[in-house]
């Protein structure tokens, strides 16, 4: 049936070829398909570098699929591969995602010992003690003291912010970057907000104001959808 | 149907077992039948802080293994009839009893008791969790110290994971003169870290340490500072509202005349 139509088709566009891959036909037949495109056309040596993106369309890849086909791709050696793109994605992957992008409420007292840990941005709507530590993968933002250790970022996102309505913390933490307190002892400061400036490689605190130009992205909750 | 109490602290020395000792006398003295139970298996020393060392025939061992029931191994207080004391083994540890053991010995006194005040030995181990295991309160002491703060809050948070209710504090060891200089934690400090309500706050005083050696609970003194607050204490565990007592030193005849017109000086 689908024996007669195109599995793939290339567009070139200014950013480079755009391979739409039928969503109706089987996998074998793509990778057959694309080994003989990709072998006929008659590629100079000389030429530069080609961008491709991937449209699937309503098909989804495992991983040891989209390893597959991207071997085959690669093979050949002036294209990279800038894009692949899918209409659909696993439950497992959009939960996750749903998890990211959340923001989890935890009212309570983080007492000594105690641990709070989120995927995604926490609102604590109590005080962090010192001895306590709350954790996340996104932002933190803290209606209450925090006293103890807060980490954001958990994995890896340096733009993640800690923000408390008072700040006094024995630890900062924001990705892989840490400050902690000066050895003297300290009145805290309210309403700041802590997060990693690049340019010094350190984690900088200031007030809570500053943080729509510091994080844009924070302006509007939509922000991270458009680049999950 | 009595009320069983536990206080406890978390970090050692800060006057968990002289608490028990003066609020329990103070209950006593307010016509309550309480029993004090001491829990600190291999380290007692309620007894010693009462004066009843050398009364103690069966202890809080014998009873959770079979060897006695609960009221032959009760001490009754030298000085009143309603107060009688739960002595803890000097030579088992605290392996030898089971949160469950205490539960049963806790549940059989209520009838008998109007309070029963459980003193918890110090950590977080094996030990606290038999003395919690039949509280239906916990009373929490700790001193305007960071560490002894510290440790408070962490047995705050395990104690809301029990049944208990919210706990109650007792800041105990004021040094009205440190606290002024900045030197040690003032009561809305703490207040502010650990966020439960306030029952009472002691004074720190040489009388305690004094009456304790001669095993002979401060709280009966009449007017020294720290007996009348474990007198408040008892007073607002029996739900009787009681103003906290001014720590500071009445110097000279101006504040009393200027305390007497109500002018804060």
């Amino acid at each position: 049936m689908n024996n007669n139509k195109q599995a793939i088709t290339i567009k070139g566009t200014k950013d480079g070829l755009t391979f739409i891959i039928d969503e109706t036909c089987s996998f074998d037949q793509i990778l057959k398909e694309l080994e003989t495109k990709l072998s006929s056309s008659v590629v100079d040596k000389d030429h530069p570098m080609v961008k491709v993106n991937i449209h699937l369309g309503n098909r989804y890849l495992t991983k040891e699929m989209k390893d597959d086909f991207l071997q085959i791709v690669r093979s050949k050696n002036n294209l990279i591969i800038n894009e692949i793109t899918s209409n659909v994605i696993t439950k497992h992957e959009a939960k996750e995602w749903q998890k990211d992008l959340e923001v989890s409420t935890i009212t309570r007292m983080v007492r000594a010992g105690q641990t709070v840990h989120v995927q995604g941005d926490l609102l604590l709507v109590g005080d962090v003690n010192p001895g306590g530590s709350v954790s996340a993968t996104g932002n933190i933002y803290i209606l209450g003291r925090l006293n103890g250790i807060a980490h954001a970022g958990l994995e890896g996102d340096r733009q993640a912010v800690v923000v408390a309505a008072y700040m006094n913390p024995t630890q900062l933490r924001i990705a892989d970057l840490l400050s902690r307190s000066p050895d003297f002892a300290t009145e805290g400061v309210y309403m700041e907000c802590a997060y990693v400036d690049e340019e010094h490689d350190k984690i900088l605190i200031d007030r809570i104001q500053m943080l729509s130009n510091l994080r844009p992205n924070l302006r509007s909750m939509e922000r991270r959808i458009s680049n999950g | 149907m009595g009320e069983a109490i536990v206080i406890t602290s978390g970090k050692g020395g800060v006057g968990k077992t002289t608490t028990t000792a003066n609020v329990g006398t103070s209950l006593a003295l307010l016509g309550k039948n309480v029993c004090l139970i001491d829990t600190d298996i291999g380290l007692r020393n309620l007894d010693v802080v009462l004066g009843l060392e050398n009364r103690i025939v069966y202890d809080i061992v014998d009873v959770v293994q079979g060897r006695c029931k609960v009221k032959q191994s009760l001490v009754k207080d030298k000085r009143f009839d309603c107060l009688h004391l739960l002595p803890a083994s000097q030579t088992s540890d605290k392996s030898a009893i089971t949160p469950e053991g205490i539960r049963d010995i806790i549940n059989e006194l209520k009838s008998d008791y109007d309070y029963i005040l459980i003193d918890c030995p110090a950590g977080i181990e094996q030990g606290y969790k038999n003395a919690i295991a039949g509280a239906d309160k916990a009373i929490v002491v700790t001193t305007p110290e960071k560490s002894s703060v510290r440790d408070a809050d962490r047995i705050i948070g395990l104690l809301e994971k029990e049944d208990l209710g919210t706990p109650h504090l007792i800041i105990n060891r004021i040094r009205t003169h440190m606290v002024k200089t900045g030197d040690m934690l003032d009561i809305n400090d703490i207040i502010g870290i650990l966020a439960v309500d306030l029952l009472g706050i002691v004074a720190d005083d040489d009388e305690v340490i004094k009456s304790s050696h001669h095993g002979e609970p401060i709280a009966f003194q009449p007017n020294t500072k720290a007996s009348i607050s474990y007198r408040n204490i008892a007073r607002r565990i029996l739900g009787e509202s009681v103003p906290l007592m001014s720590l500071e030193d009445d110097k000279g005849m101006m504040s009393k005349v200027k305390k007497f017109f109500g002018i804060k000086s």
